[in-house]
């Protein structure tokens, strides 16, 4: 279970409160207005913002104090999600090792990840070769790869149309049931929530409220939803 | 200017004696030369790079501060810093005494060894901001990236860093080897004798000695074909693939936290300031009671130095200024390429030529002081372009449609938008040159007449007299001097430069 216990993040002057828990193996979208502070929570839990109070937990253990690459979590960010001077196929190969000293098994847990996305035989392809949803796959094979119990996205595939951005959700679902992470997913779309998600956190006024079930939050939703909803 | 310095450059093409050819002593002076400057290049670019790295990584209060200072080397008369290593490092300076404490002999600071060091003091930070550069050119995204990657200063040197370094640190080495080719006041001072002379060098001892002016030419030529190789593989090293753009947001680092990390970053730059703050320090220690013994012809060089030092900040506005104006509203190939000129061919160059050019028609001793202040404005041209086009492309793009919509054009244009807007480009750009030809030690030594000095030539001769004490006096009046009419004209151009 992900907890996060009376937690106040500090985004350079910004503040967001957080008292919460995710069970595991859930898959929760955080959706509020713009500015409300989603990015700022999401990106708390993955280490980028200092919690000035409160802590937060990972099946009982503190992980507030941890760096980033030391968290269970892996983490997609609206952009820069591969280093565009190395190939597909290294920028994969860091989830394995990020000093990129790989053995032939993991350069074929490599392969695999990025043939289960779609991408196979790209692996020698530099990003600026693939297109946005190309991108985008080859940044979840190294979600895929990196293996971790979390799954933070913020926003990744907000630049793709709505079709892409589906099948990229679809292929997001698909993942976390074979791997069973948890997902925590940034939307502005209640559209996207009730394609994939199983509850909702709602982030308004720099507080983010526990999670609730998708559908009876979206079709019932209090005033500060029905607000950004519209 | 681009006459100017063609005709100098024919001048000395004319007048060498190519039949001749090149003696044993010239191609040792070559070798030298060659040597010094890669490994001049060499070692501040080595050092360079675990100090930008642990600039790059860390916060701390008065960090913006130190970054600023690395500036300030290009500013300082080269004299002035030479006595200042000598304080230090010198038979009798700091190093040595603590040394001569220890037990150990002193270290030698003439020839290669005291050549080499003074280029890596001007030239370490100069190459510490190139390569500090390429560090902030790496968006933030990617070490964001990094971090959540578990990469550790390990992995983020394979990473991110080597390409980094791989990209900029060929053009910092030209750019330095470049510079230090023409090195002629270290070489004046602390080389010299048949194993420690650079080409600049043996061009003024054919001068002055020999008053041999076919070999003169001759070497200038050599010298000519070194700094266009140069100045070539400087251009062709630039460029090459980048990280891409981020969304300039502010860089944070969760590597290298470590205590040994951290520990080994701050004595770098500790080191490294001590390196280049010492020296100043000695100017200013020695310098102090020097300063009571001042004989008066230190003054009157003083008061000539001032002179060069303004006929030359004018010349190159009237030249620097028109030209970057032409160059931001569209004609930019050859004025462009007739102010990069001056970054090939070196002082003694021109200066050779313009003797060659003037000798048959005037007394060149009796306009050692104009042409002193030409040449200076020539070298400076550079580096006020790159100053001052930038600026102007800017508010010719950002004011210039409104300009036209108002048929606002030529001379009303550059009078009421153009020279306002770019007063604090061109206050900044006259400090660099004023100061830069307040410390010249160059043209002016093949020129002068006993009775007619420059302050650093004046400091030089009093080294040369074994007067250290009114040396180390004059060298501080220098320093003085120099910075004082930099900042002046620096802060005249800034201002109310906001109204």
């Amino acid at each position: 279970m992900l907890k996060l216990d009376a937690v106040r993040i500090d985004n350079g002057g910004f503040e967001v409160l957080a008292d919460l828990a995710v069970e595991s193996g859930a898959r929760v979208a955080v959706i509020g207005p713009s500015g409300a502070g989603k990015s700022t929570l999401i990106g708390a839990i993955a280490g980028f913002y200092p919690v000035t109070a409160g802590r937060i937990t990972w099946q009982g253990r503190d992980i507030g104090e941890m760096a980033p690459g030391k968290r269970p979590v892996a983490m997609l960010f609206q952009d820069g999600n591969l280093f565009p001077h190395l190939s597909v196929a290294q920028n994969v190969g860091l989830g394995v090792d990020p000093n990129l000293r790989l053995d032939a098994g993991q350069r074929a847990r490599v392969e695999e990840a990025l043939s289960r996305v779609g991408l196979e035989g790209m692996g020698n392809r530099k990003p600026a070769a693939l297109s946005g949803g190309q991108q985008s796959r080859a940044a979840l094979a190294r979600v895929l790869v990196q293996n971790r119990p979390l799954l933070l996205l913020d926003e990744p595939f907000a630049a793709l149309g709505p079709a892409l951005k589906r099948e990229m959700l679809d292929l997001v679902r698909a993942l976390t049931d074979e791997t069973g992470a948890t997902l925590l997913m940034v939307s502005h779309d209640p559209d996207d929530a009730r394609r994939i998600a199983d509850e909702v956190i709602l982030v308004a006024e720099g507080r983010a409220h526990p999670p609730e079930p998708t559908g009876e939050l979206l079709d019932n939703p209090p005033v500060a939803l029905r607000d950004y909803l519209g | 200017m681009a006459v100017l310095i063609c005709g100098a450059l024919l001048a000395v093409a004319l007048n060498a004696e190519t039949g001749r050819g090149l003696g044993r002593a010239d191609w040792s002076a070559i070798r030298f030369t060659v040597i010094q400057a890669a490994l001049s290049a060499a070692i501040s670019v080595a050092i360079a790079i675990p100090v930008a790295r642990a600039l790059a990584r860390r916060r701390f209060p008065g960090r913006s501060l130190l970054i600023t200072l690395l500036g300030a080397p290009f500013i300082l008369p080269v004299i002035v810093a030479v006595l200042g290593l000598l304080a230090v490092f010198g038979r009798g300076g700091w190093i040595s005494a603590a040394l001569g404490w220890a037990g150990f002999a002193p270290v030698p600071i003439y020839g290669l060894h005291g050549v080499v060091l003074a280029h890596v003091f001007f030239n370490l930070p100069l190459a510490t901001r190139l390569i500090l550069q390429g560090w902030q050119e790496i968006p933030a995204e990617r070490f964001r990236l990094a971090a959540q990657l578990g990469a550790g200063s390990g992995a983020i040197w394979r990473l991110l860093e080597l390409p980094m370094l791989r990209r900029v640190a060929p053009g910092a080495l030209a750019v330095i080897f470049a510079v230090c080719l023409t090195s002629f006041a270290v070489a004046l001072t602390l080389g010299g004798g048949p194993k420690a002379t650079t080409i600049e060098l043996a061009i003024y001892q054919a001068f002055r000695f020999d008053f041999d002016l076919g070999r003169a030419a001759l070497l200038s030529l050599a010298q000519l074909v070194l700094t266009f190789a140069a100045a070539l593989l400087a251009l062709k090293t630039s460029g090459a693939e980048g990280f891409g753009a981020g969304l300039d947001r502010p860089v944070q680092r969760w590597d290298a936290s470590s205590t040994l990390l951290r520990v080994q970053d701050g004595a770098l730059i500790v080191l490294a300031a001590l390196f280049l703050l010492l020296p100043l320090l000695a100017i200013v220690l020695d310098g102090v009671p020097g300063l009571s013994v001042l004989p008066w012809s230190v003054f009157r060089a003083a008061g000539y130095s001032i002179l060069v030092a303004l006929g030359s900040t004018c010349v190159l506005l009237a030249l620097a200024v028109p030209m970057a104006a032409s160059i931001a509203t569209g004609r930019a190939g050859p004025v462009e390429l007739a102010g990069l000129l001056g970054l090939a061919v070196s002082p003694l160059v021109i200066g050779t030529g313009l003797f060659l050019i003037v000798n048959p028609v005037a007394d060149p001793f009796a306009l050692a002081l104009p042409v002193t202040a030409l040449v200076n404005a020539a070298m400076a041209l550079p580096f006020a372009l790159r100053i001052l086009v930038p600026a102007a492309r800017e508010i010719v793009v950002v004011q210039g449609r409104l300009a036209l919509s108002l048929d606002m054009r030529g001379w009303p244009f550059v009078r009421r938008v153009l020279l306002p807007r770019l007063r604090p480009q061109i206050g900044f750009a006259a400090g660099l040159a004023a100061a830069l030809s307040m410390g010249d030690l160059g043209v002016i030594a093949l020129f002068a007449d006993p009775n007619r000095a420059t302050l650093p030539l004046q400091i030089y001769r009093l080294m040369g007299a074994y007067q250290m004490e009114a040396a180390a006096g004059a060298a501080l009046l220098l320093l003085i001097l120099s910075v004082a009419l930099f900042w002046s004209l620096d802060r005249g151009g800034r201002w109310h430069a906001e109204a």
